[in-house]
């Protein structure tokens, strides 16, 4: 009876991880197998025919913008509303200038300009990066610019 | 609905596929296949015989086509939805085969996402107004989608008011969506449009006509006098001049731009030009 009741371990006490140790290998795949089984039943899905859709090259596109080039729906005229008038000018030019500055990337900011003005800033973002103990060496002079002044610190006898 | 009109075309398909190409600028009817430029090879009735041989007809790679309003696919056919003229606009670049659409004419509004709209608020009810743009339902249009709207700080808009907006929703299922904001959150020119003036409806052809840019029509009234003047792709246009005669004076060209040719309309705006 003992015996008997010493194999009949129940499925799921075998299935927890330190009993896997002690199992052989027989009971192992037969264990693996069903747990299998009850994932696989588990996963549902929608038993219907594989939908075979063809890649379509044709697009469906409800809407008339697409087609026509249409303007913008608030006009005003001969100054009766400034604001909207503006806007008029603003979202009818957009659709065509849109085609344009794509090819004229105007800088805005020339190089040598830049250049220029990076220059004088060395100095500022020097002290930036500058401890603060060597910033105290960074002086302004009279053009506003900043430029470091090494000044060597050493043991100042006092006067007696 | 759609099985339904397949069938119906699919009679009709045996003898009239007629090829886009061969159709454009001329009258198409609902049930109609067309054939694109690259099905006429092979399907088109008789198309192989009077067509001289390709010699690349195989290399040729499918062209991406926009099949606009009036127009539905339908696998890899294409059908006719709408009567009107068969118009084509020719692609901008490669892999593009343009776009074809049935320009149609008709009063009856069906929203369509990211069109402009003019609207007119039903109800308010919490969140939410309801508003009349002309389709089947009345569309949403959340309080918070106005440029600047806050929880607290809620837009001014009452029932009865002008809204111009754009679609952010709409589709055949669902309620119409509108919002008076763009992308931005900005209005850029929506929201609700000033106090007076007079809203008249007209066929939705007649607003895509005034829209186009190059349209004589609304460059004349431009110069008859200073006017504001909204139009909605719902078919609805708003007008407002110095006075009310001025604005009614207006409404009544415009309706009557629908059929009148070149010449009457340059008559009566040399005649209203005078007086």
């Amino acid at each position: 009876m003992a015996a008997e009741r010493k194999t009949k371990l129940s499925k799921n006490v075998l299935r927890m991880k330190f009993m896997q140790r002690g199992l052989d290998s027989e009971t192992k795949k037969q264990l693996e197998e069903e747990e299998k089984k009850i994932i696989s039943e588990e996963h549902w899905y929608l038993d219907l025919p594989e939908l075979k859709e063809k890649e379509s090259f044709i697009i469906e596109e409800q809407s008339f913008l697409l087609c026509e080039d249409l303007l913008y729906g608030r006009m005003s005229f001969r100054g009766f509303n400034p604001e909207v008038e503006k806007l008029m000018l603003q979202m009818n030019a957009k659709n065509k200038a849109e085609e344009v500055e794509e090819e004229t990337v105007e800088l805005d900011v020339s190089d040598e300009e830049m250049a220029r003005r990076y220059e004088t800033l060395v100095g500022t973002i020097g002290k930036k990066f500058a401890k603060k103990r060597d910033r105290a060496n960074y002086e302004e002079d009279e053009n506003g610019d900043l430029k470091p002044i090494k000044t060597k610190k050493m043991f100042l006898k006092p006067q007696d | 609905m759609a099985e339904a009109a397949a069938v119906v075309a699919e009679s009709l398909a045996g003898y009239r596929a007629r090829a886009a190409r061969a159709v454009l600028e001329q009258v198409v009817l609902p049930g109609e296949e067309l054939l694109l430029p690259e099905q006429e090879d092979g399907e088109g009735p008789g198309g192989a015989g009077e067509r001289p041989l390709r010699l690349n007809a195989g290399a040729r790679s499918r062209r991406r086509v926009v099949c606009g309003p009036g127009l539905r696919r339908c696998g890899d056919r294409l059908l006719v939805t709408k009567c009107g003229r068969l118009r084509h606009k020719e692609p901008g670049s490669g892999n593009d085969g343009g776009v074809y659409w049935v320009d149609s004419q008709q009063k009856r509004y069906v929203p369509v996402k990211g069109d402009h709209v003019i609207g007119i608020v039903t109800a308010k009810s919490g969140d939410i107004f309801k508003v009349d743009v002309g389709g089947s339902e009345p569309a949403s249009l959340s309080y918070l989608a106005f440029e600047g709207a806050t929880k607290r700080n809620r837009p001014n808009v009452q029932v009865g008011d002008l809204i111009y907006g754009q679609f952010v929703v709409a589709n055949k299922d669902m309620e119409p969506e509108m919002v008076c904001i763009d992308s931005c959150g900005r209005a850029n020119g929506m929201g609700v449009i000033g106090q007076d003036g007079l809203l008249f409806k007209v066929t939705l052809g007649l607003i895509r006509r005034l829209l186009a840019s190059d349209c004589e029509i609304l460059q004349e009234v431009g110069k008859l006098y200073p006017l504001e003047i909204v139009f909605g792709m719902n078919g609805r246009i708003w007008v407002k001049a110095k006075t009310i005669q001025q604005t009614l004076i207006l409404a009544n060209i415009l309706e009557a731009c629908e059929h009148m040719t070149a010449d009457q309309r340059k008559q009566i705006f040399s005649r209203l030009a005078e007086s």
